[in-house]
């Protein structure tokens, strides 16, 4: 079992965050890497894209919302209880060099995948700006790490309950036209993903997204996690997660990534029936 | 003597293994069928060299943990090698009363001495030589690695499996499915293994958690890549990205490894088809069609682009998937998904083909017929048309020579790779082929990792 050592709910029964005993990974561990985690016998393979590794603890740190079933199921893990399954570290880690001025913008959950590489652009001489964008106050996470991990960090919220009401897209705007940027890095939902790409493609900035489709394996064996870039067919779990965010096809992966949604949605109620009857 | 099964239009929709067994008495009369040839072709057609006659003869004198004891001094995997191994084409191709009429049906025999140790057996275990204090690293639980491991713990050294997925098995468990191999018969296997001192990590994918160099550091003195091919091939055609491709790993993992055939009970989903096409005719295929099948369709369609002289799987899994209603559409070839504007699958169009003059393979070359495209109505696509060299431990591995393809080069007599200390078998070597090679495959290395760490060469 690999034993969750700590677990905070970053937004209440929404937004958890676990960090979880895994020497091994953790030794291995690079930003923009994920593992796979599978909490009991019958559970779903869940790939996450890791928030932190601490090589030293011998502890890899993720942090998810909750959406379905298995991810139901996570949130139900206590302290000193864990996962049946973590396995890792896979996929490429994100390609690090000091271009000159990045900017990196996070939404929703995105946020925690951002982070880690956010501190290492900053760590390698970057110019880092950082762009975070919620639906919600509530929702918003892991500010005061990326205010430390950026130069400047710019917050928006779609309801404006905090920072500047509207989407990272306004913000990201602003900073094209006022500065010159070499990198933009967007980790976040697929439309936020879509439409920062949309943006930076006019102003030509090179630009890094980071995916996660459906997937079984995580090592290349089943080919779920197919997403076309640049029209060619790529699996995200060897190939990626990271991909040149003018390339994808993100329509194909909005479509892709509702292939089990009746599926889902009667699995995850017949959970929560049977966790209210309890 | 065949072994009875359950009904075409029982089984079908259910996921019980289809033959149910023989009984001591039908096991007795068909190994009396047996003529205890003083040269056994069977032993020679056999890739593991099993002493056919002689576990034959234990069974007919009714010695049977005599006959298990001798089936593991050269299997470790006899329950599952009497069910899929391709008899027809080796051990059984060879022997005499087969020249006249059916020969005897090893397979059936071999398959009810394991599973009599397994409701019947003492448990006792076969002897183990004196340890050695060498240790050797096997990469991938499949049927190679699981070979090596039970030759070279039984010859005194010290044995850790590194399995990638949650479960030991590879293949056996994620690939052939539930009717035809019983998940509970290959976690016995295994377990006869860790009863013998193997250990098995699983979670451990090598190449990334931790890499050969590491191992080696760590104190192994040799270790055996069996890594299985594991790339999934598609069809490289327009659509083939519609919600409703499916490769046949994908889909055969969700319904073995993940039990997906339990959903809700178990949470990892699997789509539920009413209208299945399968691309290939290949084993994998049959085993893709029958799942579907199972899974409650109302038509399963397996579409090959050759003929049926050509097709590659085991004659057995044909009759079976034919018995159960499977349709065959051959010389055939898909040249385009069709979908909705939900992405999802609808269709596909066909070309129909004729045969021309024979190719490299030495089989005639399948040519398109002009003007014949036809749209196939389906909901599900799966396709079975091969893999490829999984390159997840190979490219961490630069100092490891790999042919063109990707596969690992490896000496065909010992396995041994370019790498010191590093031997290779199985579908990593070969490409993709069947279970009881990349078993042979694993006992040419172990006797020569044997070899190896005794003798020093």
């Amino acid at each position: 079992m690999f034993k969750i050592l700590k677990r905070e709910e970053m937004a209440e029964g929404t937004v958890i965050l676990n960090e979880i005993e895994a020497p091994l990974i953790a030794r291995k561990a690079k930003p923009g890497q994920f593992v796979i985690l599978r909490a009991n016998e019958t559970g779903e393979r869940v790939p996450l894209t890791m928030a932190d590794a601490d090589t030293e603890k011998g502890t890899i740190t993720i942090i998810y919302m909750v959406v379905g079933k298995a991810t139901a199921v996570f949130r139900d893990l206590q302290v000193g209880q864990g996962y049946l399954d973590v396995i890792g570290p896979l996929g490429k880690p994100t390609h690090l060099e000091n271009v000159g001025t990045v900017v990196c913008v996070g939404g929703g959950t995105g946020i925690a995948v951002l982070h880690p590489i956010t501190r290492a652009l900053k760590q390698k001489g970057n110019h880092v700006i950082g762009i975070l964008g919620a639906r919600t106050k509530e929702l918003l996470i892991l500010e005061d790490q990326m205010k430390t991990a950026s130069n400047v960090l710019h917050i928006c919220t779609d309801d404006g309950s905090y920072g500047v009401k509207g989407f990272v897209t306004d913000v990201l705007k602003k900073v094209l036209d006022s500065e010159k940027v070499q990198q933009v890095v967007a980790i976040g939902p697929v439309p936020m993903m879509k439409f920062v790409s949309k943006m930076t493609k006019e102003y030509e900035v090179p630009t890094l997204v980071s995916l996660n489709p459906i997937m079984v394996d995580g090592t290349g064996m089943c080919g779920g996690c197919r997403v076309s870039v640049g029209g060619q067919t790529k699996f995200a779990c060897v190939d990626g997660p990271e991909f040149d965010g003018h390339q994808v096809d993100y329509d194909e992966l909005m479509l892709r990534l509702q292939a089990y949604c009746d599926e889902e949605k009667e699995c995850y109620e017949d959970y929560c029936v049977l966790r209210d009857a309890e | 003597m065949a072994m009875p099964e359950q009904e075409p239009d029982v089984r079908k929709r259910n996921f019980l293994e289809v033959p149910t067994g023989y009984t001591m008495a039908m096991a007795q009369e068909e190994a009396a069928r047996c003529l205890q040839c003083r040269k056994p072709g069977c032993v020679a057609g056999c890739p593991v060299s099993v002493d056919i006659p002689g576990f034959i003869g234990l069974i007919s004198e009714g010695d049977m943990t005599g006959a298990i004891r001798n089936l593991w001094s050269k299997n470790a995997l006899p329950a599952v090698c009497g069910r899929v191994c391709p008899q027809e084409t080796q051990c059984e191709a060879k022997c005499i009363v087969g020249k006249k009429g059916d020969p005897v049906a090893i397979g059936n025999l071999e398959r009810f001495c394991a599973d009599y140790e397994r409701e019947h057996g003492t448990g006792e275990l076969p002897p183990v030589q004196p340890a050695t204090g060498k240790k050797v690293a096997v990469i991938g639980a499949g049927p190679s690695g699981l070979t090596v491991a039970g030759d070279l713990i039984t010859k005194g050294h010290d044995v850790t499996i590194f399995e990638a997925f949650h479960k030991a098995g590879g293949v056996l468990v994620y690939g052939i499915p539930e009717f035809r191999l019983p998940k509970a018969i290959v976690a016995q296997e295994v377990n006869f293994l860790e009863r013998l001192g193997v250990k098995v990590q699983c979670n451990a994918v090598v190449g990334r958690t931790i890499t050969l160099d590491e191992l080696f550091e760590q104190g192994f003195d040799a270790i055996y890549v069996g890594v299985g091919a594991g790339l999934p091939r598609f069809m490289n055609i327009p659509g083939e990205n519609l919600v409703g491709v499916l490769s046949a790993n994908e889909y055969l993992t969700r319904a073995n490894l993940m039990k997906a055939y339990e959903f809700p009970k178990v949470d990892t989903p699997i789509p539920r088809a009413k209208n299945v096409t399968v691309l290939g005719a290949g084993n994998v295929a049959m085993d893709a069609a029958r799942t579907a099948m199972r899974l409650g369709a109302d038509k399963v369609r397996i579409v090959y682009r050759r003929s049926r002289d050509e097709m590659p799987a085991r004659i057995d899994e044909i009759h079976h998937a034919e018995e159960e209603g499977i349709e065959f559409f051959l010389l055939t070839n898909p040249t385009r998904y069709l979908g909705n504007e939900k992405g999802r699958l609808t269709g596909m169009t066909c070309l129909k083909m004729e045969l021309g003059e024979p190719d490299d393979s030495g089989r005639r070359r399948p040519v398109p017929i002009e003007g014949s495209e036809f749209d196939l109505e389906c909901d599900l696509c799966i396709v079975a048309v091969g893999s490829g060299a999984n390159p997840l431990l190979t490219s961490d591995t630069p100092d490891m020579v790999l042919n063109k393809w990707g596969y690992v080069h490896a000496d065909p007599r010992t396995g041994k790779t370019t790498k010191k200390g590093v031997w290779a078998g199985g579908d990593i070597v070969t490409g993709a082929a069947t279970v009881i090679l990349a078993m042979g495959a694993g006992r040419q290395a172990a006797d020569s990792i044997h070899d190896y760490l005794t003798l020093g060469w």
